[in-house]
């Protein structure tokens, strides 16, 4: 077990630089998820935590101890690829303590480690099978073996479920998380998946073109995002993001989108004041945004829209309509009434709004 | 600049300088140009360095005393026998690889045409020419061109044909050995060939079918558009080979009846070891290269294409 | 590739048997027939040599030189095959061509294996010329080279005292230049189909590169290395230019140049031994063949399909 923090870590190829200098201290213990879209940097971000790739720049280090050109195995890090990696040669059991084999274990020690291994991921009846007998959540669970036998001070996940079907995604996602639980190794996953960033980190670290946009637990994330692209990223259905102005009107502030308008909630004021005038976007998740209760609550705006996509889901429907040239999504009970062609009321839950502004692409 | 600052950070760090050799012996390229270095000292004393001497040994006199320069290319070219050797090496050459070629291209369609469970065994018996040392089978050959014992003529005499010289004659014997050539290499051709039309997708074939395609049309519009590659490299590659056979022509006819049927390396052997005549067999033996040379280019060519299409 | 050869195989298995409309399939039996009758055509002549060293092989002198038809054994006899094993002459050349051969492969396997994992997995300065390289001295023919060779050798023993002419170790020295390029070339291809993440999970499970190549490579590529092998043997066998330009004492000989030089004795061929030679001298790559027939072609089509 062990910290593991990067300071200023640059990647480069020949002349494109591919990661930019990000800083990140990742806790004993603490599992911490990189979450971009594919080319931002977190796959070659991990690689250089795990010595395949050289550090540019900056340093890496491992409780303390700069790991710069120290080479992977003597990091002492174990990682699980996309694709598993596992060696087509070697049984399960082989696969699995080759790492120790290479130390030079005790035969009784490597023996030990495995079987507690194989309990955990509840894989002793393959031990004697080859890679090539085994389904894709079988593989999947044996590169987790060979990582976990080892006891090493972190692991590394490189998109580790993007091999699987959606339904064996989601139990081996439960699977890990499980494992982490029992064994507490520090643990870096990178995934393009938000839905398995949010799910299994204690915190995770939004990438996007070489640089950390955010990072944060993953609730504090979703209700607080720092920037346009964190915003856009989290969450499913995306959050919409509407074009607007926000105009000064006596004390407060009036938001103008299109043909609806309405009043800041006053414990903004203060926080938007500056930004009047501006060239902003109004952002709002579809959660957020819900047909209108006729008992209304504190901080709601209310509005007609003219739906124009209805997709019934059972337990909500998300209905589609344009506000000021760009698409909104919307969740509403089955039961409103929703239909295409025709207007419903729709309410705004201003407590989460978000406000962006354009030139930094900042959340306000 | 900052980048620049960056770099100039980096060269101070002390674990860098400690140990200046040892990391550059735990480098990656370091550990890998060693591992090459053993095939790089062979391929540069064992055929760079003799593919120079032999440039050298070319500009000496017989006794390897005097440079000579241009004079053993001079005298070549004023002896017949050479242009006989450089009419032989080309016909022998050309006609071998295109028979050769023919061969492996037709028989692999009849492999490829029946029952998949049967393929294997006849692909095995037909590959047995290529898999017998050369040396050890032209010797029956020779045997069976026997001048008095040869058990062709005494086939051929049922049909009333009269016994062929088949060594004897300089026509004769120039289809002799391209003729033990053929049956050499067309099984390489078929090998290559087979593999190849096995990888042509069966749905071509089929669509080429409902489009109304003959058997005639579907071989020239897809298999051999999809084979050409394959054709080309196998062709170039045997022209190498072929072309600086050495075996067969010497165990045949060594280079008989008066030098009719010599090639260069034949007759390269000749001149160079037998008639101890090292300078000008080297001479000999340098012509052959021009044509591996060009040969060489489009092959190296193709397989970069191959390459690139993959 | 071999997945998709197996699915070809498999359509054309299915279109082989399904039943077929009238002229359709009355046209597949007439194809196949005639397929039958060129490929015994073609059997024949492919087949005839090897067969005709068997029947001369059994026969008698006598009955070799007596006007009985040449294509059939009356009194089959073993007595040239004892003759020969008894000979310690020809024992001579089958153990100089065993011990030049399995050398050579040894040597071989020991110059293209880390050449090969080096090319195939790690760049250095001049790695993609080397690679080049390596192919076009495998397309340099032996009758290129076998005058300088000679003459060098004889250079060396005057410079050194050390006499490599004529002896048979010699051409230990000699046959790699014609298997190490083609071997490293194959294995390149073999090395590099192999993913990149599985040297990487090696990486992280503690191994140096020498346990990478050792633990990981030659076992996973295992398919490779068995067709260089047998490339590198059939080979060493069968060479026969440098052989008969390096060595001439009857002690020194391998059996291709043996046969040639010792059996045929002047004018006088004693072809029943002499078929009994070639035919013995031809087992090993004949046996081999047999039975690793899969390896030996994919050896065979590598060196083109894998550039």
């Amino acid at each position: 077990m062990a910290q593991v923090s990067l300071r200023k870590v640059v990647k480069r190829y020949e002349s494109i630089q591919v990661v930019h200098g990000i800083d990140l201290d990742i806790a004993d213990s603490e599992f911490v998820v990189l979450v971009g879209p594919s080319g931002c940097g977190k796959s070659t971000t991990l690689r250089m935590i795990a010595g395949l790739e050289e550090i540019s720049d900056g340093e890496i280090s491992v409780d303390g101890d700069v790991v710069n050109d120290v080479p992977p195995k003597d990091r002492d890090m174990a990682m699980v690829f996309q694709n598993y990696a596992l060696y087509p040669h070697m049984t399960v059991y082989e696969n699995m303590s080759f790492g120790l084999r290479l130390k030079k274990f005790p035969k009784e020690e490597i023996k030990r480690r495995v079987a507690e291994a194989a309990r955990i991921l509840d894989i002793e009846d393959l031990l004697e099978r080859k890679p090539r007998q085994l389904s894709g959540g079988q593989r999947q669970r044996v590169a987790m073996g060979r990582a976990i036998v080892r006891n090493p001070k972190v692991f590394l996940f490189d998109e580790p479920l993007s091999n699987l079907d959606a339904k064996l995604r989601v139990q081996m996602r439960t699977e890990i998380k499980r494992v982490h639980q029992k064994v507490k190794t520090t643990t870096v996953y990178v995934t393009h998946d938000q839905v398995e960033a949010m799910t299994l980190a204690d915190r995770v670290v939004v990438m996007n073109k070489g640089i950390i946009e955010q990072i944060g637990a993953p609730n504090f994330l979703y209700h607080s995002p720092a920037t346009r692209f964190v915003a856009g990223f989290i969450g499913s259905p995306a959050m919409n993001f509407i074009p607007c102005k926000l105009e000064a009107a006596g004390d407060g502030l009036t938001m103008r989108l299109d043909k609806v308008s309405f009043a800041i909630p006053a414990e903004r004021v203060a926080r938007y004041k500056a930004f009047a005038g501006k060239d902003l976007t109004f952002g709002i998740r579809p959660e957020h945004l819900t047909d209108a209760h006729p008992n209304g609550t504190k901080n709601v705006a209310q509005f007609d829209a003219a739906i124009e996509v209805v997709e019934p889901m059972g337990h909500e429907t998300m209905v589609f309509f344009t506000v000021n040239g760009a698409e909104v999504c919307a969740r509403v009970d089955p039961n409103s009434g929703a239909k295409t062609g025709s207007p419903l009321k729709m309410a705004i839950q201003l407590d989460h709004m978000h406000l962006i502004d354009n030139s930094s692409g900042k959340v306000l | 600049m900052a980048d620049a600052v960056m770099t100039g950070h980096k060269y101070v760090t002390p674990t860098r300088k400690r140990s200046g050799f040892r990391k550059m012996m735990e480098r990656k390229s370091t550990i890998a140009f060693l591992m090459a270095l053993p095939l790089l000292i062979l391929l540069s004393v064992m055929v760079l360095y003799p593919f120079g001497y032999s440039l050298h040994l070319a500009t000496l006199n017989k006794s390897m005393t005097r440079f000579v320069g241009f004079g053993n290319f001079a005298f070549l070219f004023k002896r017949e026998t050479f242009w006989l050797v450089v009419q032989q090496s080309c016909i022998f050459a050309i006609t071998a690889v295109v028979f050769k070629a023919l061969i492996g291209f037709i028989v692999a369609h009849f492999v490829h045409n029946i029952p998949n469970k049967g393929q294997r065994k006849w692909r095995g018996m037909l590959l047995v020419p290529w898999v017998i040392p050369p040396a050890m089978s032209t010797l029956a050959w020779l045997w069976l061109f026997d001048p008095s014992y040869s058990a062709f003529n005494w086939l051929l005499s049922f049909v009333g044909i009269g016994p062929i010289p088949w060594t004897g004659d300089a026509y004769w014997a120039r289809f002799s050995v391209i003729l033990v050539n053929v049956w050499y290499g067309a099984p390489f051709f078929l090998i290559m060939y087979l593999a190849s039309l096995k990888s042509v997708p069966e749905q071509l074939y089929e669509a080429a079918a409902i489009d109304g395609a003959n058997w005639w049309q579907r071989i020239w519009f897809v298999t051999l558009p999809m084979m050409r590659n394959i054709i080309s490299i196998t062709v170039l590659f045997s022209l190498i080979v072929t072309f600086a056979n050495f075996d067969i022509v010497r165990i045949l006819t060594a280079g008989g009846p008066i030098d009719k049927t010599h090639v260069f390396a034949t007759w390269a052997f000749w001149v160079g070891i037998q008639s101890g005549d090292i300078p000008l067999g080297a001479t000999v033996s340098l012509f052959m290269f021009p044509i591996l040379a060009v040969c060489a280019v489009f092959i190296l060519r193709d397989i970069h294409r191959r390459g690139n299409e993959a | 590739m071999t997945a998709t050869t197996a699915e070809t195989y498999e359509a054309k298995r299915g279109s082989a048997t399904r039943p077929r409309y009238g002229s359709m399939s009355r046209d597949r039996q007439w194809a196949l027939r005639w397929s039958y009758f060129f490929l015994v055509l073609f059997a024949i002549f492919f087949l005839t040599p090897p067969i005709y060293m068997i029947i001369t092989s059994l026969k008698s002198s006598a009955e070799i030189s007596a006007a009985t038809s040449p294509w059939w054994v009356y009194h089959p006899t073993l007595s040239n095959y004892k003759e020969l094993l008894g000979s310690s002459q020809y024992l001579i050349y089958f153990r100089n061509s065993a011990m030049v051969s399995i050398c050579v492969v040894t040597v071989t396997m020991l110059i293209s294996i880390p050449a090969a994992f080096a090319l195939a997995r790690m760049r250095f300065w001049g790695s993609t010329a080397l690679a080049t390289g390596v192919f076009l001295t495998y397309l340099v023919p032996d009758s290129l080279l076998f005058i300088p060779l000679f003459k060098m050798f004889a250079v060396f023993n005057e410079w050194t005292g050390i006499q490599l002419l004529n002896k048979w170790y010699c051409l230990l020295l000699v046959y790699p230049t014609l298997t190490v390029p083609f071997c490293t070339w194959i294995l390149i291809g073999y090395f590099a189909s192999i993913p990149k993440e599985l040297d990487e999970a090696a990486l992280m499970d503690g191994a140096n590169y020498r346990q990478i190549l050792l633990r990981v490579f030659i076992p996973v590529a295992l398919p490779g290395l068995i067709a260089a092998t047998i490339f590198a043997f059939t080979v060493s066998w069968a060479q026969f230019l440098y052989p008969l330009a390096l060595t001439t004492s009857a002690d020194q000989l391998v059996l291709p140049v043996g046969i040639i030089t010792s059996l045929i004795k002047g004018d006088v061929f004693n072809w029943g031994q002499i078929m009994t030679g070639a035919l013995l001298g031809a087992l090993p790559p004949l046996v081999i063949y047999a039975f690793l027939m899969d390896y030996y072609i994919a050896g065979l089509t590598a060196g083109a399909t894998k550039g």
